[in-house]
Protein backbone atom coordinates (compact mmCIF):
# COMPACT_ATOMS: atom_id res chain seq x y z
CA UNK A 1 0.00 0.00 0.00
CA UNK A 2 1.43 3.94 -0.84
CA UNK A 3 0.04 6.53 1.39
CA UNK A 4 1.25 9.65 0.54
CA UNK A 5 0.44 13.21 2.64
CA UNK A 6 1.35 16.35 0.51
CA UNK A 7 1.89 19.45 1.50
CA UNK A 8 2.66 23.22 1.00
CA UNK A 9 4.91 24.63 3.69
CA UNK A 10 2.65 27.51 3.92
CA UNK A 11 -0.21 26.02 5.31
CA UNK A 12 0.17 24.74 9.08
CA UNK A 13 -2.20 22.30 8.95
CA UNK A 14 0.11 19.29 7.92
CA UNK A 15 2.19 18.53 11.09
CA UNK A 16 -1.39 17.58 12.88
CA UNK A 17 -2.61 15.66 9.40
CA UNK A 18 0.49 13.50 9.82
CA UNK A 19 0.38 13.12 13.03
CA UNK A 20 -3.35 11.37 12.60
CA UNK A 21 -2.61 10.01 9.74
CA UNK A 22 -0.01 7.59 11.37
CA UNK A 23 -2.09 7.41 14.37
CA UNK A 24 -4.94 5.81 11.81
CA UNK A 25 -2.32 3.21 10.54
CA UNK A 26 -1.26 2.21 13.93
CA UNK A 27 -4.77 1.25 14.68
CA UNK A 28 -5.45 -0.77 11.57
CA UNK A 29 -1.94 -2.67 11.85
CA UNK A 30 -0.18 -0.55 9.38
CA UNK A 31 3.60 0.28 9.15
CA UNK A 32 3.20 4.38 10.01
CA UNK A 33 6.60 4.66 9.20
CA UNK A 34 6.21 4.15 5.64
CA UNK A 35 4.36 7.33 5.06
CA UNK A 36 6.01 9.27 1.60
CA UNK A 37 5.88 13.06 2.78
CA UNK A 38 6.40 15.00 0.44
CA UNK A 39 7.20 19.56 -0.13
CA UNK A 40 5.03 20.81 -3.06
CA UNK A 41 6.44 24.24 -2.86
CA UNK A 42 5.91 25.70 -6.98
CA UNK A 43 2.47 26.41 -9.00
CA UNK A 44 3.87 24.18 -11.59
CA UNK A 45 4.54 21.17 -9.43
CA UNK A 46 0.93 21.91 -7.82
CA UNK A 47 -0.71 21.32 -10.94
CA UNK A 48 1.19 18.08 -12.35
CA UNK A 49 0.53 16.62 -8.79
CA UNK A 50 -3.44 18.08 -8.95
CA UNK A 51 -2.59 19.40 -5.53
CA UNK A 52 -5.78 20.61 -4.66
CA UNK A 53 -4.01 22.11 -1.14
CA UNK A 54 -2.46 21.22 1.81
CA UNK A 55 -2.25 18.68 3.33
CA UNK A 56 -3.24 15.95 0.49
CA UNK A 57 -3.42 12.69 1.86
CA UNK A 58 -3.75 9.79 -0.93
CA UNK A 59 -3.93 6.02 -0.03
CA UNK A 60 -2.70 4.06 -3.57
CA UNK A 61 -3.48 7.56 -5.56
CA UNK A 62 -6.85 7.66 -4.10
CA UNK A 63 -7.53 10.98 -2.26
CA UNK A 64 -9.14 10.47 1.31
CA UNK A 65 -11.83 12.73 0.87
CA UNK A 66 -13.34 14.10 -2.55
CA UNK A 67 -11.40 16.83 -4.45
CA UNK A 68 -14.53 18.14 -6.23
CA UNK A 69 -13.36 20.56 -8.84
CA UNK A 70 -11.12 22.40 -6.97
CA UNK A 71 -8.66 23.87 -8.84
CA UNK A 72 -5.09 23.38 -8.50
CA UNK A 73 -3.34 25.53 -6.09
CA UNK A 74 -0.93 26.71 -3.45
CA UNK A 75 -2.97 26.89 -0.72
CA UNK A 76 -4.54 25.48 2.62
CA UNK A 77 -6.73 22.48 1.97
CA UNK A 78 -11.12 22.45 3.10
CA UNK A 79 -11.76 19.83 4.83
CA UNK A 80 -15.56 18.99 6.16
CA UNK A 81 -15.78 16.33 9.48
CA UNK A 82 -18.65 14.19 9.29
CA UNK A 83 -20.72 16.39 12.02
CA UNK A 84 -20.37 19.18 9.25
CA UNK A 85 -17.91 21.38 11.16
CA UNK A 86 -14.82 22.82 8.50
CA UNK A 87 -11.59 21.56 9.11
CA UNK A 88 -8.09 21.82 7.99
CA UNK A 89 -7.25 18.18 8.10
CA UNK A 90 -9.07 15.21 7.23
CA UNK A 91 -11.71 13.37 9.76
CA UNK A 92 -9.89 10.57 11.10
CA UNK A 93 -12.67 8.11 10.53
CA UNK A 94 -12.08 9.14 6.75
CA UNK A 95 -8.57 8.56 7.01
CA UNK A 96 -9.36 5.09 8.50
CA UNK A 97 -12.15 3.96 6.17
CA UNK A 98 -9.70 4.98 2.99
CA UNK A 99 -7.25 3.04 4.77
CA UNK A 100 -9.76 0.13 5.16
CA UNK A 101 -10.64 -0.12 1.41
CA UNK A 102 -7.34 -0.11 0.34
CA UNK A 103 -6.40 -3.33 2.76
CA UNK A 104 -9.57 -5.07 0.87
CA UNK A 105 -8.45 -4.23 -2.54
CA UNK A 106 -6.27 -7.52 -4.13
CA UNK A 107 -2.98 -6.08 -4.69
CA UNK B 1 6.07 46.18 10.46
CA UNK B 2 3.71 44.67 13.03
CA UNK B 3 1.99 46.37 15.38
CA UNK B 4 2.73 46.04 19.14
CA UNK B 5 0.37 45.79 21.67
CA UNK B 6 0.10 49.54 22.81
CA UNK B 7 1.03 51.10 19.46
CA UNK B 8 -1.88 53.96 17.98
CA UNK B 9 -3.96 51.41 15.67
CA UNK B 10 -4.24 53.07 11.99
CA UNK B 11 -7.76 54.26 10.47
CA UNK B 12 -8.89 52.87 7.75
CA UNK B 13 -11.83 53.22 4.73
CA UNK B 14 -12.82 50.42 3.11
CA UNK B 15 -15.34 49.17 0.19
CA UNK B 16 -17.42 46.70 2.03
CA UNK B 17 -18.93 43.55 0.19
CA UNK B 18 -22.18 44.92 1.49
CA UNK B 19 -22.11 48.26 -0.27
CA UNK B 20 -20.67 51.32 0.37
CA UNK B 21 -17.68 51.96 2.37
CA UNK B 22 -16.72 51.22 6.45
CA UNK B 23 -13.83 51.26 8.27
CA UNK B 24 -12.09 52.24 11.61
CA UNK B 25 -12.61 55.34 12.77
CA UNK B 26 -13.12 57.37 15.99
CA UNK B 27 -15.55 54.91 17.68
CA UNK B 28 -13.46 52.67 19.99
CA UNK B 29 -13.13 50.25 21.80
CA UNK B 30 -13.29 48.25 17.95
CA UNK B 31 -12.16 44.40 16.66
CA UNK B 32 -10.54 44.22 13.26
CA UNK B 33 -10.48 40.62 11.76
CA UNK B 34 -7.77 39.83 8.76
CA UNK B 35 -10.13 36.67 7.27
CA UNK B 36 -10.93 35.30 4.12
CA UNK B 37 -13.08 33.02 1.81
CA UNK B 38 -10.59 30.05 1.41
CA UNK B 39 -8.51 29.35 4.30
CA UNK B 40 -10.55 26.60 6.52
CA UNK B 41 -9.00 28.06 9.66
CA UNK B 42 -10.80 31.24 8.81
CA UNK B 43 -14.41 29.15 7.79
CA UNK B 44 -13.74 27.35 11.04
CA UNK B 45 -13.64 30.15 13.43
CA UNK B 46 -15.85 32.26 10.82
CA UNK B 47 -18.96 31.70 12.91
CA UNK B 48 -17.45 32.29 16.82
CA UNK B 49 -16.48 35.81 14.75
CA UNK B 50 -19.66 36.51 13.66
CA UNK B 51 -21.18 35.92 17.07
CA UNK B 52 -19.19 38.42 18.82
CA UNK B 53 -20.43 40.68 16.51
CA UNK B 54 -23.77 40.03 17.38
CA UNK B 55 -23.14 39.86 20.88
CA UNK B 56 -21.24 43.37 21.74
CA UNK B 57 -22.41 46.56 20.27
CA UNK B 58 -18.17 47.37 20.07
CA UNK B 59 -17.69 47.88 16.30
CA UNK B 60 -15.97 44.88 14.55
CA UNK B 61 -14.72 44.97 10.67
CA UNK B 62 -13.89 42.04 9.11
CA UNK B 63 -11.00 42.60 6.20
CA UNK B 64 -10.08 40.19 3.44
CA UNK B 65 -6.61 41.07 2.10
CA UNK B 66 -5.81 38.49 -0.14
CA UNK B 67 -4.68 38.36 -3.73
CA UNK B 68 -7.73 37.98 -5.63
CA UNK B 69 -6.05 37.60 -8.49
CA UNK B 70 -4.12 34.19 -7.62
CA UNK B 71 -7.05 33.24 -5.34
CA UNK B 72 -10.37 33.89 -7.02
CA UNK B 73 -12.22 32.62 -4.50
CA UNK B 74 -10.78 35.39 -2.37
CA UNK B 75 -11.99 38.04 -5.09
CA UNK B 76 -14.16 40.95 -4.37
CA UNK B 77 -16.96 39.30 -6.24
CA UNK B 78 -16.35 36.56 -4.18
CA UNK B 79 -17.10 37.84 -0.97
CA UNK B 80 -20.10 39.81 -2.77
CA UNK B 81 -21.39 36.32 -3.48
CA UNK B 82 -20.58 34.72 -0.08
CA UNK B 83 -22.16 37.71 2.07
CA UNK B 84 -25.29 37.87 0.21
CA UNK B 85 -25.62 33.73 0.06
CA UNK B 86 -25.58 34.09 4.16
CA UNK B 87 -28.37 37.06 3.91
CA UNK B 88 -26.16 39.27 5.15
CA UNK B 89 -23.86 39.33 7.74
CA UNK B 90 -23.77 41.61 11.29
CA UNK B 91 -19.93 42.79 10.52
CA UNK B 92 -18.94 44.44 7.40
CA UNK B 93 -16.63 42.17 5.02
CA UNK B 94 -14.30 44.92 3.60
CA UNK B 95 -11.89 45.05 0.81
CA UNK B 96 -8.34 45.56 1.60
CA UNK B 97 -7.50 45.23 -2.59
CA UNK B 98 -3.97 46.90 -1.61
CA UNK B 99 -3.37 45.22 0.96
CA UNK B 100 -2.26 48.56 2.39
CA UNK B 101 -4.25 47.75 6.03
CA UNK B 102 -3.15 44.26 5.92
CA UNK B 103 0.65 45.66 5.72
CA UNK B 104 -0.15 48.93 8.04
CA UNK B 105 -1.40 46.19 10.71
CA UNK B 106 1.25 43.71 9.95
CA UNK B 107 -1.47 40.78 9.54
CA UNK B 108 0.20 37.66 8.98
CA UNK B 109 -3.03 35.14 8.72
CA UNK B 110 -6.35 34.54 8.90
CA UNK B 111 -7.72 34.84 10.86
CA UNK B 112 -5.73 37.23 12.92
CA UNK B 113 -7.63 39.18 15.40
CA UNK B 114 -6.70 42.98 16.10
CA UNK B 115 -8.87 44.49 19.56
CA UNK B 116 -8.59 48.35 19.46
CA UNK B 117 -8.75 49.97 23.12
CA UNK B 118 -10.84 52.75 24.05
CA UNK B 119 -7.94 55.35 23.48
CA UNK B 120 -6.92 53.83 19.64
CA UNK B 121 -4.19 51.41 20.90
CA UNK B 122 -3.71 47.57 20.45
CA UNK B 123 -4.85 46.17 23.56
CA UNK B 124 -5.33 42.06 22.24
CA UNK B 125 -3.32 40.82 18.92
CA UNK B 126 -3.66 36.74 17.96
CA UNK B 127 -6.27 33.96 17.57
CA UNK B 128 -9.43 34.66 18.65
CA UNK B 129 -9.50 31.75 21.27
CA UNK B 130 -7.39 28.74 21.59
CA UNK B 131 -8.43 26.08 19.44
CA UNK B 132 -10.08 26.43 15.88
CA UNK B 133 -11.77 22.96 15.94
CA UNK B 134 -13.27 23.56 19.32
CA UNK B 135 -16.54 25.48 18.83
CA UNK B 136 -17.03 25.31 22.62
CA UNK B 137 -14.53 27.94 22.62
CA UNK B 138 -16.36 30.50 21.92
CA UNK B 139 -13.72 33.07 20.68
CA UNK B 140 -12.85 33.44 24.33
CA UNK B 141 -9.42 35.67 24.34
CA UNK B 142 -11.10 37.85 21.85
CA UNK B 143 -14.35 38.39 24.41
CA UNK B 144 -12.09 38.13 27.34
CA UNK B 145 -9.94 41.46 25.05
CA UNK B 146 -13.54 43.22 24.26
CA UNK B 147 -14.81 43.26 27.69
CA UNK B 148 -11.34 44.58 29.62
CA UNK B 149 -11.13 47.38 26.68
CA UNK B 150 -14.56 47.96 27.70
CA UNK B 151 -14.02 47.86 31.33
CA UNK B 152 -10.18 50.27 30.57
CA UNK B 153 -7.69 47.32 31.60
CA UNK B 154 -5.02 45.48 29.77
CA UNK B 155 -6.09 42.28 28.30
CA UNK B 156 -5.48 38.89 29.42
CA UNK B 157 -3.67 37.43 27.46
CA UNK B 158 -2.91 40.94 25.37
CA UNK B 159 -1.03 38.88 22.83
CA UNK B 160 -1.30 34.86 21.51
CA UNK B 161 -0.28 33.62 18.24
CA UNK B 162 -2.29 33.90 15.48
CA UNK B 163 -3.10 30.66 14.32
CA UNK B 164 -4.07 29.97 10.11
CA UNK B 165 -3.35 30.59 6.43
CA UNK B 166 -0.78 32.92 5.56
CA UNK B 167 -2.30 36.52 4.09
CA UNK B 168 -1.45 35.90 0.67
CA UNK B 169 0.66 38.52 -0.57
CA UNK B 170 0.59 39.90 -3.90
Amino acid sequence: MRVELLFWDGCPSHPRALLELRAAMDALGLDPGTVIVREIDTEDAAGAERFTGSPTIRVDGADVQDVAAAPAALTCRVYHRRDGRVSPVPDPDDLRDALRAAMKEPA
Amino acid sequence: MTLAIGDPVPTFCLPAAEGGESGLGEHTPAVVVFTCNHCPYALAWHDRILDVARDTDVPLFLVNPNDGHKYPRDSFAAMKERVEADGGWPAPYLRDEDQAVARAFGARTTPDVFVVAGDGTLAYRGAPDRDHDDPGEHAAWLRGAIGAALAGRPADPAETEPVGCSVKWR
